[in-house]
This record gives C-alpha cells, sequence and structure tokens, in this order.
C-alpha cells in the first residue's frame, strides 16, 4: 500500500461516485417534491444511449451530453404523466419505466449496431485538469482532474441547497412535498411543481447516464447502468435529503465501489463478487446505523389530486 | 381522495381484474404496434412469430410457455402476496437467487438421500432462503423504520453477486471450468407433471399454492387482517384488535418464501444446476404479473402464463423476424402503464358518476 495506491484509490472513488450523484442530486428535488421516482434507471440508461448516439452523431462528447440529458428527461416525462398528472401509483409507474427504458435502450442499440454488440468507440469527454486544485496532495487530482460533468455535480449540490433553503420557489417545493393540500391552499400549484422537478430529476439522471457512456467507458453496452438508479435513490436517502450529505453519500458509495482496488492492492485474496456486493452491503449497514432517524417528506410516494 | 391508500385501487375482483387486463392487453397492442412500426419492423410479423413461438402447438405451449410461465406465477404470487399487505417488496429477485442456492446446495449436500427426503428438503431449503433473504429488510421496516423499497432492491445485487460468488467458488462444478454447480442429484430433482414434455411439477406446485393463497387470503382470520392492514395501517392498529407489526412480519417473510421456492422450483425443476443470470429479471417482471392480475392469486396465473407466453415468443421473434427481444420488456412496460392508465378513467368515471346522481 504505497502513496500511490491510495491516489488511484480517492481518483476511483470520485470516478464511480459522480454518475450517483448526479442521478441522485436530481432525485433529490423531485423527493423533495413528494416524488419517488423508481424510474430513474430508465433516464439513466435513456442517457447513456442519448450520449453515446449524440456523441457519434454530431462527433462531439458535449453534444452527446446534452442528446443525454433530453434522453433522460423523456423518461422522466413518461413517468411524470402517469405517477404525476394522472396521479397513479409512484413505485408501480417508476418500476414500469425502468423496465421499459431498458428494453428500450436495449431494441434500439441492437436495431443500430447489431444483436452481437459491436464494441463502439465514442468520442469521449476529456479530463479537465483544474490549475493549482488539482496540485493539492492526495485528492487533488481525485476531484479536479475529471470530466467536466464532476465539476457539473460540484456546483449543483450547493446551487440546489440555496435554492431548496434560501429561495421562496425552494420553500414552495419543500410545501409541496411535505403537505400538499395545505401548499394548494396557499395558492401553489402543486402538480406544476412536482411535474417540474421530477424532469428536472429526469435532467440529471440522462447526464449521468450520458457520462457513464462518454467519461467513464467510452462505449455504449445494454444494461450498463447496473442499478445505479435504485442506488441513487439510496444515496438520498443515506444523505437525508439534503443535497450537499447527498453529494457527499454518492462519493461514499463510491468509495466503497472502489475498495475492490484498494483491497486488491493490499494483496487481500478474495473474491471479486464479495467486492462487488460490498457497497450494497455498506449502504444497507448506513441505512440501518445512521439515517434510521431521518425523516423522509411527509407526502412522498403519495399520489395527489386536486381539492375540489 | 389523497388519503386512500394507492395499492387499494389495484386490488380488484377476478373479472374485473380479466377485463381491465384484456383492455391492457389490447391498448398494448396498438401502442406497441405503432412503436414497432417507428422502430422499422412490421407488427404484423412481430405478432404472427411471437404466437407461433408461444401458442403455435399444443407442444409448444406445454413445453415452452407454460415452462416459462412457472417462475413468473411464483414470483407474481409473491408479489401479490406482498402488495396485498401494503409491504413494497421488490426484491423477489434476490430472493429468488437465494432460494435457487440453497436449494442447489442441499440438492449436492443430500446426493445419497432418497427422494421422499431430499426433495422436501429442497423446497423447504428454497422457502427458507428466500424468506432469510427477506428478513434483513422486514427488520429494517419494522424496528428502524426503513422503507422496504430501497432495501429490498439493495437486497437484489447482494443476491445476485452471492449467486455469482457460489458458482465461481464454492459450488462450483468440480471441473471447474464453467461458472456453473455440478448437476443436483437425481433424488432431488422434481418430476415431470406431463410425461414426453418439459412441464415438471413445478406447475403442479404453482397451482397448489394459488388454492392455498386463496383460501388463505379469502377465508382465514390471518387473511383478513393481512387485508386490513393492505387497505389502511392506521386504521388496523387503531382498531385494537391486530398486531400490525405482526401481520406485517408474516406477510413480508411469507412473500420472501414464495420467491425463494420460485428460486428453488426452477433449478429442481428445470436447470438441475445453479449458473449466473439464472433469472432475467423476474423478479422484476412478477410486479407488472401480480398488477396486472388486480393482486388476485388465481389471475396471477393467468397473466404469469400470458407473460410466459410473451417471454417464449419474444426469443421467436427474435430468431425468425430478426426483431430484438429487447422489445419484450417495453411490451411489459405498456402493460403496465395501460393497467394505471385504464384504472384511473375508470375512477373518474365513478366520480363522475356519483356526481351526476
Amino acid at each position: 500500500m504505497t502513496y500511490a495506491d491510495l491516489v488511484l484509490f480517492l481518483e476511483a472513488a470520485v470516478r464511480l461516485g459522480i454518475p450517483l450523484a448526479l442521478a441522485a442530486l436530481g432525485e433529490t428535488v423531485s423527493e423533495r417534491s413528494g416524488v419517488i421516482n423508481i424510474g430513474l434507471e430508465g433516464s439513466i440508461i435513456g442517457g447513456a444511449l442519448g450520449g453515446a448516439l449524440g456523441a457519434l452523431t454530431f462527433e462531439s462528447a458535449g453534444m452527446g451530453v446534452g442528446v443525454g440529458a433530453a434522453a433522460g428527461v423523456g423518461a422522466a416525462l413518461v413517468f411524470a404523466a402517469f405517477a404525476v398528472a394522472l396521479g397513479a401509483d409512484q413505485i408501480i409507474t417508476g418500476t414500469a419505466v425502468t423496465i421499459g427504458g431498458l428494453g428500450m435502450t436495449g431494441a434500439i442499440y441492437q436495431a443500430r449496431f447489431g444483436a452481437t454488440g459491436t464494441e463502439l468507440s465514442l468520442p469521449t469527454l476529456a479530463s479537465v485538469r483544474i490549475p493549482l486544485l488539482a496540485d493539492i496532495p492526495l485528492v487533488g487530482s481525485a476531484l479536479f482532474d475529471q470530466a467536466i460533468t464532476a465539476y457539473l455535480a460540484y456546483l449543483v449540490a450547493p446551487a440546489i441547497w440555496y435554492f431548496l433553503f434560501r429561495t421562496p420557489y425552494g420553500l414552495e417545493l419543500r410545501a409541496v412535498g411535505e403537505a400538499p393540500d395545505a401548499a394548494q391552499a396557499a395558492g401553489i400549484r402543486v402538480l406544476a411543481i412536482r411535474f417540474l422537478a421530477t424532469l428536472f430529476g429526469g435532467f440529471l439522471a440522462g447526464v449521468a447516464g450520458a457520462h457513464l457512456a462518454l467519461a467513464h467507458a467510452g462505449t455504449f453496452a445494454e444494461n450498463m447502468s447496473a442499478g445505479r438508479g435504485f442506488i441513487a435513490i439510496a444515496v438520498v436517502v443515506l444523505g437525508r435529503w439534503d443535497p450537499v450529505l447527498v453529494l457527499f453519500a454518492a462519493l461514499f458509495f463510491g468509495a466503497a465501489s472502489a475498495l475492490q482496488f484498494f483491497l486488491q492492492a493490499l494483496g487481500l485474496d478474495l473474491a471479486y463478487q464479495i467486492f462487488l456486493a460490498l457497497p450494497y452491503l455498506l449502504t444497507l449497514a448506513a441505512l440501518a446505523g445512521w439515517v434510521g432517524r431521518a425523516r423522509a417528506p411527509a407526502a412522498l410516494a403519495l399520489p395527489w389530486e386536486a381539492q375540489r | 381522495m389523497a388519503d386512500v391508500p394507492a395499492h387499494a385501487i389495484q386490488r380488484r375482483r377476478l373479472l374485473d381484474a380479466m377485463l381491465t387486463g384484456l383492455g391492457a392487453v389490447a391498448l398494448t397492442a396498438v401502442v406497441g404496434a405503432v412503436l414497432l412500426m417507428v422502430g422499422g419492423h412490421d407488427p404484423w410479423m412481430a405478432a404472427t412469430a411471437m404466437i407461433r413461438g408461444s401458442f403455435g402447438s399444443g407442444r409448444t405451449f406445454v413445453s415452452i410457455t407454460l415452462v416459462r410461465s412457472i417462475p413468473l406465477i411464483l414470483t407474481g404470487l409473491a408479489v401479490a402476496f406482498a402488495f396485498r399487505a401494503g409491504v413494497w417488496n421488490i426484491g423477489a429477485e434476490g430472493q429468488l437467487y437465494a432460494g435457487a442456492v440453497a436449494a442447489v446446495w442441499m440438492g449436492l449436500a443430500g446426493s445419497g438421500l432418497p427422494a421422499w427426503l431430499l426433495l422436501p428438503l429442497v423446497v423447504l431449503s428454497a422457502l427458507v432462503a428466500g424468506a432469510a433473504w427477506a428478513l434483513v429488510p422486514t427488520l429494517m421496516r419494522l424496528k428502524l423504520g426503513v422503507g422496504e423499497v430501497i432495501t429490498t432492491i439493495l437486497m437484489n445485487f447482494v443476491g445476485i453477486y452471492v449467486a455469482g460468488y457460489m458458482v465461481h467458488g464454492p459450488l462450483q462444478e468440480a471441473r471447474g471450468v464453467f461458472p456453473q454447480t455440478d448437476p443436483i442429484a437425481e433424488a432431488a430433482r422434481l418430476p415431470m407433471l406431463l410425461p414426453g414434455t418439459r412441464l415438471h411439477w413445478g406447475f403442479g406446485i404453482a397451482v397448489l399454492l394459488v388454492f392455498a393463497l386463496t383460501v388463505i387470503l379469502r377465508y382465514s382470520r390471518f387473511g383478513f387482517q393481512l387485508r386490513a392492514v393492505g387497505a389502511s395501517p392506521e386504521a388496523a392498529a387503531v382498531s385494537g384488535r391486530i398486531d400490525t407489526g405482526r401481520v406485517l412480519l408474516v406477510s413480508f417473510l411469507g412473500s420472501g418464501a414464495i420467491a425463494g421456492l420460485a428460486g428453488g422450483v426452477e433449478v429442481s425443476g428445470l436447470t438441475h444446476a445453479l449458473y449466473e443470470d439464472l433469472s432475467p429479471g423476474w423478479g422484476y417482471t412478477a410486479i407488472a404479473v401480480a398488477l396486472l392480475a388486480g393482486l388476485n392469486p388465481v389471475g396471477v396465473v393467468i397473466t404469469g402464463i400470458l407473460f410466459g407466453a410473451l417471454q417464449a415468443g419474444a426469443g421467436a421473434m427474435q430468431r425468425d423476424a430478426g426483431i430484438p427481444a429487447a422489445w419484450v420488456g417495453v411490451v411489459e412496460a405498456l402493460v403496465i402503464l395501460a393497467v394505471l392508465a385504464i384504472d384511473k378513467v375508470r375512477k373518474m368515471g365513478a366520480i363522475v358518476r356519483e356526481d351526476a346522481g
């Protein structure tokens, strides 16, 4: 275990944590408005395929991120149409969007690139090194020599915090998530706010998916979201619905995932499936030990209809 | 309106569920055809290939469609049972893997035992392992108030990796070549239900379970308590006669046991060994199966066979018509959304009628 190993570990932790952070930050906003979007996985996989197709079509990774974000919004639109506008059950709608998103992206991918899955090589998002900051010992290169989407996560977390807790719009959004009937009585348009909050969640999940395809893998593969939508929802709970804590929770999960490199460097001879399962087990432990007392928005997951 | 529990609207009588189901299937066919056309495929070719591959002949139906429907019916029952109690068990996938691992372990370790002893042991270990896999999320909900949606999903991933670890490590075949176990003992295998076909006794077990669950839900004291807790946990608790915690505990663990059984039955009846990717996501499809059946056990058999046909037909569709099998996921999603939309329309119809009267 050397200094260089530790630096590699931290770099991997941030790299694995960033897509989760983006998706979880968007989900924080929608959950604060009372909407739990289990269909986040559909937005992420849509963002990954959109990112890949966009980057290929426009020969630009940046455009890929844009197309990926749009695809993420598209999946969230389906979710919001049913779970918000129609007032259908959120868990069931979200499951449908996840299953449908995985199927749809698989079908489009196979139609475009063949069932065998030829290895795509995409224009990738280059790392942007921030001068001075990246030279900080130990953590500098991990935090400040990353793709541009990572910096988006750093900036969006405090921005969402400010929006939620220091602006009148944020107050309205939280009111909708805590007491929608009272919010309506106060003249707040409950469904419009929930709809927009859900689309915002889809937008960031789409960016997260594009990051996976363009900064992480440099290719698209079916099911490459690998359950990150679900993990992001757990990360929101871990972060107690506070965007800044959520960012740290995502990095914690990234570190748990990166432990496989760390422990292998230590020469620990364990089956790799144990390492793969470790982040989920740590998240369960964290949920049990630390978050048990945290309170979810009171109206979370409850469909709501305008009172007459 | 807002305080009606979400699942109350999805619980329906069988006839009602079947009408909604038929409407949802019709709606799915229309929307699915449009999507296929947009995707550049011929929906008619897709449909004919699909029907040929699932209902084409008696043999196809029994040996492919019905066999594929067995894990879907069992996990569908697991989900329906939990949802009826208001338990959001999204963890059938992980519980299924736990059951499969335990059943294979028992089937390997118990070789030498007679079938009358080993077969019940295999089934029992699958039930226990499934329930055990549900235990952590159950305790986290009951003791710590952590919602089961997230915890059951997290346990799914752990379950899949544990199964992967087993077939690469302790339970890997003696040759050590492929990530799979050795075949389980003959005495640990479920016998065939219809000689000359591939339909094994798992189908019989599923049908027996449907009867058992129907009787429990409809006629037993516990079934009444479970339905009461599902309709409104607060009201059930306030009534003072129902131990809500106990009802949730039993229904959650029972659901896990049934999902575990699905895994055990699959390895004992069909594959006779464990390997990675045993399940193509049955535990998630089960949610569509249960929902389309209106959470009604008898209905789950019908929708389970329908989804079994869909998965059997998808293979034929890819083979004969060159249409990616991944479209099945889209169709499953459309079915769920169609049920939600029809529910909504019917509810609005009821409100309009109320206002008019």
